[in-house]
């Protein structure tokens, strides 16, 4: 079906890209084929030819950046004073650090009684109970203050992303250059393995809550400047019109017009920037974030599982309550009050927020554990989660059910596969990839595909970056037999698809991390676990877009099917999964996407790819080939999304969707 | 108990009446903490020795291996657990490039290699002698290691040489690198409910002693040299022959600002020094009897006064 509309638009210049893909494939293939006799050049690039792009970055980090430009004094003054202080107001607001303005810790009582009301205006009494809830749960669980430390640092990270982000997305929407430059970048941050940003996050910020602020805002910024710009250019003219006839000036003109024309999409952003910020609270621990993070890979390290696991569901409920409560506010449009309203009126709920504030402020003066609940007075679980997470593990059935998969995966799938693609050749397995990237997306996309590999083959690094690739593609393959079908069932009924969708949510926030004991204690340190963290990881946006793909299916589309006798099955092949299919196929890429993300965490169950090479690098010595080890990531994460989004754009516009 | 214990360092501090020395700096001292159990109570128990001596302290998670470019830059101000086999390359590392120093060795030595719980024995008898492990072999065997046995290394940038060691010896076995602590307890957790026999990296002090007992293997003495001399060992002609010194280091490290900017709480920390048991109480504390780190540390110190008074009364 691609091919049709490939071959629309191509043939005007030559040759189809469905051709030049075969015509590509068949080279791939006699190259391999060919392999016993090729000269090892062909092979395998030889070092001697590889470039030394990690010394040549050390020096360019060592003496340019550090040395001569002095950019290190630059940001280590941003860090030590300004980020600094800001983290430091909010740790003594929060946990009650001794620092100023030395007023905290705000009784936890508090701080729920306010989400409670926070939530009532913006959602009603469900969001009420969610936000108190979630608070009340971390208070009785006995992690206020480790959540409050790691809260404290996103309440610094988040509204600066924000702000820097939103400033970058005007800039780019403004001057087109500055577009064009940003555009690139921000696909590259996207896609670089988080290793990648802590390394330098210390050198130039400082390890601690400076440095781990500054990687969370790093990695959280990049959507937030996308839909920035989305949002100011699809700003209708009309609007733009009445701004001008009202005689705004330029500054009026951005800040009374088009930004609050953008709304929705800016507060889209800000809901990107909140999730995104609480995925990395347990990455960040490895530099210097305190709290919930750090104390889930403390209690890792001592193998309590129970603990760990109560740590996740924390970072979940936080997580979903922020989302909830930024989505709410999305849609929640702004009040206005008739003329004459009494002023207090007018602010009902900012006066109600004050009241119980200092009603449980009150309070917890005189009942302690209105003010904080103490050790031994919490509801923490961990031993009894402990023996029945073993427990559970120690069934035979279980023992027996793993153990089967175990082998029969190993052996008959994943090691000969991962040998194959080893087997191939540099150049052979290049062209595989571009004639792959010419069929889906055309050639544009071949030509980066065949652009980024050649990097990668040159960086020194290609077997690590094959093995890499063979984690993802496994994955991904294994989850399609697991999402797809998930979605397509869920979407038959809206209960279901709610509870799904729910539990994708569940899945997604939980901290990868936690994942990776119970991968290892069902299947032991090998690729099977490996691929199994993944797994979870990537079923999930391939789930929830097959549900939304086929629940937006025009409803006109289905009835004709209905109406000329389409049985179930053929309705679903015919005609709602090809409709679904450009929406599905970006489920597909962000599968892609987080399996790149995944397996350089999967470093920690113990693998032989590039996140293993990138874990030796954090001993803090080696800036140069912990870049180029990070670049190998996101250049081979990049030749897949441009390929992919490419199609899924061409898809669109095949069936008049776009 | 902080209120006790500043009174009682006053008290020290008037009784000895030598209180002239350059005072230490305001400015906290930050001391780092990692993500195991000892390493954080003894930073905690070393916080509060300088809590109590007037200086303000403040800790920072960080990762165990990149924190010595933080020591260098004195972006903290010491690590009280570099051990030999872990952290020595990273530690020498950092020593090469400056910045940071040798505090002195704690009385604790340290010691890493294959390690079984006790339930192995029952499957392989003739351990703990190495001889054993290749008629045992194929009770260590998996899926993907065929009929040969598997043995679960540590990371790979801790430096085990794991496989050359399992070459050298003729062992018939496959050597797997985990890829972090808790990936190696998960192996030993998983095994432990049916009682699968399981060989793996350890080491001690370690908290899990106390959870899965167990034993060492016992390979060739170390020799020094081992590791560059082929001719040390039983193999004469590779390297990695011998089980790994069975008494490493166990040092501290401090920033090269710390003397002057803190001298007292430096010299306490120049005569710090924990033994294996005291270490292992420590842990234990939180592993065992689940107390918060800083609970731990207060408990410890106020079972362990006569041990950590005299560092304190000698600095002041």
């Amino acid at each position: 079906m691609a091919d049709v509309t490939a071959d629309i638009e191509d043939t005007k210049n030559g040759l189809s890209s469905t051709r030049v893909a075969q015509i590509l494939l068949v080279a791939a293939v006699l190259l391999a084929a060919a392999r016993p006799v090729l000269p090892e050049f062909m092979i395998r690039v030889p070092e001697a030819w590889i470039p030394p792009f990690a010394q040549w970055l050390d020096y360019f980090f060592n003496v340019i950046v550090i040395e001569k430009l002095k950019i290190a004094v630059l940001t280590r003054w941003f860090a030590e004073g300004p980020l600094e202080f800001m983290l430091n107001t909010m740790a003594n607001l929060l946990e009650g650090k001794r620092r100023w303005p030395f007023l905290g810790p705000v009784p936890w009582t508090a701080v729920a009684a306010v989400a409670a009301v926070v939530g009532y205006y913006l959602g009603g009494w469900r969001m009420a109970a969610l936000a108190g809830g979630t608070f009340i749960w971390t208070a009785l669980i006995g992690q206020w203050k480790i959540a409050m430390q790691t809260m404290s640092v996103l309440s610094v990270a988040a509204p600066l992303a924000f702000f820097t982000g939103l400033l970058l997305g005007i800039t780019a929407w403004k001057w087109e250059l500055v577009n064009r430059i940003i555009k690139p970048v921000l696909s590259v941050l996207q896609t670089l393995p988080f290793f990648t940003y802590l390394l330098p996050a210390v050198i130039f910020f400082k390890v601690g809550p400076t440095a781990g602020a500054v990687a969370t805002i790093v990695y959280a910024i990049p959507p937030m400047i996308l839909m920035t710009t989305l949002g100011l250019k699809k700003v209708s003219p009309e609007v733009v019109e009445a701004g001008k006839m009202a005689g705004c000036t330029r500054w009026q003109m951005l800040t009374r017009v088009y930004l609050p024309a953008a709304r929705t999409e800016i507060l889209v952003g800000v809901n990107q920037v909140i999730m995104l910020c609480l995925a990395m609270v347990v990455l960040t621990a490895f530099i210097g974030m305190p709290g919930l993070g750090a104390k889930l890979l403390a209690m890792m390290g001592s193998f309590k599982l129970g603990r760990s696991f109560e740590i996740g569901v924390t970072i979940v409920l936080l997580a979903v309550m922020l989302d909830r409560l930024s989505k709410a506010w999305v849609v929640k449009l702004p009040e206005h009050h008739e003329k004459g309203t009494p002023w207090w009126k007018e602010h009902v709920v900012l006066l109600t927020a004050i009241g119980a504030f200092v009603v449980f402020l009150a309070l917890a003066q005189f009942v302690q554990v209105f003010d904080h609940i103490g050790r031994k007075q919490d509801f923490s679980r961990g031993k009894e989660i402990d023996t029945a997470i073993k427990g559970f593990l120690a069934i035979d059935t279980v023992q027996a059910f793993t153990g089967w998969w175990r082998w029969f995966l190993n052996v008959w799938i994943l090691i000969p596969f991962r040998n194959g693609l080893l087997w191939i050749p540099t150049p052979a397995f290049i062209l595989g990839i571009v004639a792959f990237s010419c069929w889906l997306g055309g050639k544009r996309p071949a030509i980066y595909a065949a652009l980024f590999f050649s990097l990668v083959a040159l960086s020194g690094w290609w077997d690590r970056s094959v093995i890499t690739l063979y984690a993802v593609i496994s994955a991904v393959i294994l989850s399609m037999f697991i999402g797809l079908p998930l979605g397509i069932l869920a979407s038959r009924n809206e209960r279901w698809s709610r509870r799904i969708l729910l539990a994708c949510d569940t899945a997604q926030t939980f901290p990868s991390f936690i994942y990776l004991i119970p991968a290892i204690m069902l299947f032991g340190v090998n690729d099977v676990a490996v691929i199994f963290s993944i797994v979870i990881f990537t079923t999930v946006p391939l789930t929830r877009y097959t549900i939304e793909g086929l629940r937006t299916v025009p409803p006109e589309m289905t009835e004709a099917a209905d109406m000329s006798g389409a049985t179930k099955r053929q309705k679903l092949l015919t005609v709602q999964l090809p409709l679904a299919l450009p929406t599905m196929a970006v489920g597909f890429n962000q599968a892609i996407m987080f399996a790149f993300f995944m397996v350089i965490i999967a470093a920690f169950i113990g693998t032989q790819d590039l996140g293993q090479e990138l874990q030796r690098t954090l001993a803090g010595t080696d800036l140069g080939k912990n870049f180029v080890l990070g670049i190998c990531v996101s250049l081979m994460a990049l030749s897949f999304d441009l390929t992919i989004l490419s199609w899924a754009e061409r898809r669109k516009r095949a069936l008049g969707l776009a | 108990m902080k209120l006790k214990l500043t009174l009682s360092a006053a008290a020290i501090a008037l009784a000895t009446g030598t209180a002239v020395h350059a005072a230490d700096s305001d400015d906290p001292i930050v001391i780092p903490i990692h993500n195991w159990s000892s390493q954080i109570v003894m930073s905690h128990v070393v916080g509060q020795i300088f809590e109590s001596m007037g200086n303000n302290v403040e800790f920072v998670t960080t990762d165990s291996q990149a924190v010595y470019e933080s020591v260098r830059l004195g972006d903290v101000a010491l690590e009280l657990e570099v051990w030999e086999g872990a952290f020595g390359a990273s530690f020498r590392a950092a020593l090469e490039k400056g910045g940071l120093h040798d505090a002195g060795d704690h009385d604790a030595v340290t010691r890493e290699d294959w390690w079984y719980p006790m339930w192995t024995k029952d499957a392989c008898p003739g351990l703990p002698d190495w001889e054993a492990l290749n008629d045992c072999a194929a009770v260590f065997a998996t899926p993907e290691t065929g009929d040969k046995g598997r043995y679960l290394d540590g990371p790979v940038d801790w430096l085990k040489h794991g496989a050359e060691r399992a070459e050298a010896l003729g062992l018939n076995f496959t050597v797997i690198n985990a890829g972090s602590a808790a990936a190696l307890w998960a192996e030993i957790g998983a095994a432990e409910a049916d009682k699968k026999p399981v060989l793996v990296f350890n080491w001690t002090p370690n908290f899990a002693e106390a959870v899965w007992p167990g034993e060492f293997v016992n390979f060739p003495k170390w020799e020094d040299g081992c590791d560059k001399d082929p001719a040390k060992g039983p193999n004469p002609d590779a390297l990695y022959d011998c089980g790994n010194p069975a008494t490493g280091y166990l040092k501290k490290a401090a920033w090269d600002g710390m003397g002057d900017k803190w001298p007292t709480a430096y010299k306490v920390l120049q005569a710090i020094s924990f033994t294996n048991p005291q270490i292992a109480e420590m842990a234990k504390f939180v592993d065992v009897d689940e107390m918060e780190p800083e609970e731990a540390a207060e408990a410890w110190l106020e079972a362990n006064e006569a041990v950590w008074k005299p560092w304190v009364e000698a600095a002041m």
